[in-house]
């Protein structure tokens, strides 16, 4: 039932009318797959990371640079990304854990990658520098261009299907766990034997791969990349609001999550538009829910149900 | 070339007397609350806004403003403490590394709306000023700064020393039990180190005001530098606050120097990372 009503759900946009519909319910599942990426690191592994976007921009690049260097199909740049993301995922994994970084320590070290990462993009010939890169416009379906917003939804929906099914794994495999059993209890599960730096690193690894396909997705959309959008801090804050707000650690999360920022975000449009206004309101959102809400949307839901039953 | 160098050094040094006394609040309310101010870069922001409107529409010059905007600043932070981050943290350390990062965004876009995203300057009459030493050309505002720095750190030294409130904060700091059981209240140290931590960065908004710049994303310049001379020193030691500053200062300045404009700021990020992998105690903490 939850499933069908979910599909009925998603393929509505691909009936909209208008292309800004189309394009809301776009960006809307854009946030809902960065959201569930951080989540399966941020939320099932509790790896609290405030630097996301060290892989959102390696991907965005790695997509990129294939594409306007090597005159590779920019499709490649999907699974490329996929690799690299993953692969800086281990690296910063292993760096860290192996290091007993945890908690804040662990948030400051990622925000200090994603740093590295921007002021390296910002300062090296290979990434054209501050100038950022411009993908040319060619549109077909091909070249993984689409003049038809309803495309690019597709696209999106896939890889949310993707990080979504991921996670869905992590509650019901042996994998998900163990990587459980360390976030709630390190000392506890590691005298059981886990493996406390190959599990968490391995966890970090799949949501950057994830994470980068985002930028690799975001890199084609816009066709327009520099240091600022692909490693800056506000991309690495709108994935943990989506998943904190929604429910950290919980499958639907940053579903719910994503729907509200963009209500959040659209309604508040209408009322005052200064740049910088919804984004206040993300803020106060995120501090009533760590206040009242310690579970996210997700778990009021599950509260919920759970009195309903009962009474 | 050596004059160069010798000019960029003095330059790190002036500039991380400033760092100091931003790592000295940072430090403070870590070593007491345990907590990682995320806050604190954006609570920079905020006090250096308050600096630039008291000049601006008051006439009054920074460093006249400095006791104002501390205070200020104090009672900010001690309500910020006492109404948002205690209230919504319930003690969890990562709900109150969240809510330390929701009131950042929160304060950031807050500014941000109201004030747009343009940098403002001041200019005083001694912006521009230049101490001559030899052949070494010294800006007067950021030797002002180092100078009150420095002994407003040491004056909070003192305080945390020698009086009877700076015994209770650091008794509460390292048990937090048996201070309650001498008659502290711990939950009222919390805020007032709290607000003396925020209190530093209204000293410091003013002392940097004259010679840099004010917008609402300022406090991301602050809060990575902050955290890597807080890490850099040993989270909690007053000492290792202001060494590490000064080492900061120094790095910023010579890696601006050797690796240039754009690339010179990964010096810091690394030195960050470097620590937190190899030495997470830093060099003046205590191993745990």
């Amino acid at each position: 039932m939850k499933w069908l009503a979910l599909a009925i759900l998603a393929a509505i946009p691909f009936a909209l009318p208008s292309q800004s519909l189309v394009n809301i319910a776009m960006l809307t599942a854009f946030s809902a797959f960065l959201g569930q990426c951080w989540n399966i690191a941020g939320g099932f592994g509790g790896l609290t990371s405030f630097g996301h976007a060290v892989f959102f921009g390696t991907g965005a690049y790695t997509g990129a640079i294939l594409q306007t260097r090597y005159g590779l199909n920019p499709w490649l740049g999907l699974p490329a990304g996929f690799l690299l993301g993953a692969a800086v995922g281990a690296g910063i994994g292993a760096a860290s854990f192996r290091a007993g970084l945890r908690g804040s320590y662990f948030a400051l070290v990622t925000l200090a990658f994603a740093e590295v990462f921007r002021v390296l993009s910002n300062s090296t010939d290979f990434t054209r520098g501050g100038l950022g890169i411009n993908i040319p416009l060619n549109l077909s379906w091909q070249n993984f261009q689409f003049a038809d917003r309803r495309a690019t939804y597709a696209v999106v929906l896939a890889l949310l299907v993707l990080a979504t099914a991921a996670a869905t794994w992590l509650t019901r495999s042996r994998f998900g766990a163990r990587l459980a059993a360390l976030r709630e209890n390190e000392d506890a599960a590691s005298a059981l034997g886990v493996d406390l730096v190959q599990t968490k690193t391995l966890a970090l690894a799949l949501s950057g791969g994830l994470t980068a396909m985002a930028g690799v997705v975001y890199a084609q959309t816009y066709l327009y990349i520099d240091p600022t959008i692909a490693f800056g801090s506000e991309r690495s804050v709108e994935m943990l609001l989506v998943a904190m707000i929604g429910g950290a650690g919980t499958v639907w999360g940053p579903l719910l999550g994503a729907v509200v920022l963009h209500l959040v975000a659209d309604i508040s449009r209408n009322f005052i538009t200064t740049p910088g206004f919804a984004p206040m309101l993300y803020g106060v959102v995120l501090l009533l829910i760590i206040a009242l809400l310690p579970q996210g949307l997700a778990g009021l839901w599950a509260t919920l149900r759970e009195r309903i039953r009962r009474a | 070339m050596t004059e160069i160098v010798i000019a960029g050094l003095v330059n790190g040094i002036l500039i991380g007397g400033v760092y100091a006394l931003v790592a000295l609040g940072l430090t403070l309310i870590y070593g007491v609350l345990h907590i990682v101010n995320f806050a604190h870069g954006s609570l920079l922001m905020v006090a250096m806004f308050a600096a630039w409107l008291l000049a601006e529409k008051a006439g009054l010059s920074p460093y006249a403003a400095l006791p104002v905007v501390s205070l200020g600043m104090f009672a900010l932070g001690w309500a910020l403490y006492r109404f948002v981050i205690g209230r919504v943290s319930r003690g969890e350390d990562r709900a109150i590394l969240l809510a330390t990062l929701g009131v950042a965004v929160v304060l950031d876009n807050l500014f941000l709306t109201i004030f747009g995203g343009d940098t403002r300057q001041i200019e005083t009459d001694l912006t521009f000023a230049m101490w001559e030493i030899g052949p070494l050309l010294l800006s007067v505002p950021k030797l002002i700064a180092f100078v009150v720095s420095l002994a407003l750190a040491t004056a909070l030294w003192a305080f945390m020393a020698r009086t009877d409130t700076g015994r209770a904060i650091r008794a509460v700091a390292k048990e937090p039990e048996g201070a309650r059981l001498m008659g502290i209240r711990p939950d009222r140290i919390f805020a007032l180190a709290y607000g003396i931590g925020i209190a530093c960065l209204g000293a410091a908004a003013c002392l940097l005001l004259p010679s840099f710049f004010v917008s609402p994303h300022v406090g991301n310049v602050f809060v990575l530098v902050a955290f890597t001379i807080v890490v850099l020193g040993g989270m909690g030691s007053f000492p290792g606050a202001v060494v590490g500053g000064l080492l900061i200062g120094v790095t910023e300045s010579l890696g601006g120097l050797v690796l240039g404009e754009s690339l010179g700021p990964i010096g810091i990020s690394l030195v960050f990372i470097a620590v937190l992998l190899f030495r997470p105690t830093g060099l003046f903490g205590a191993a745990r």
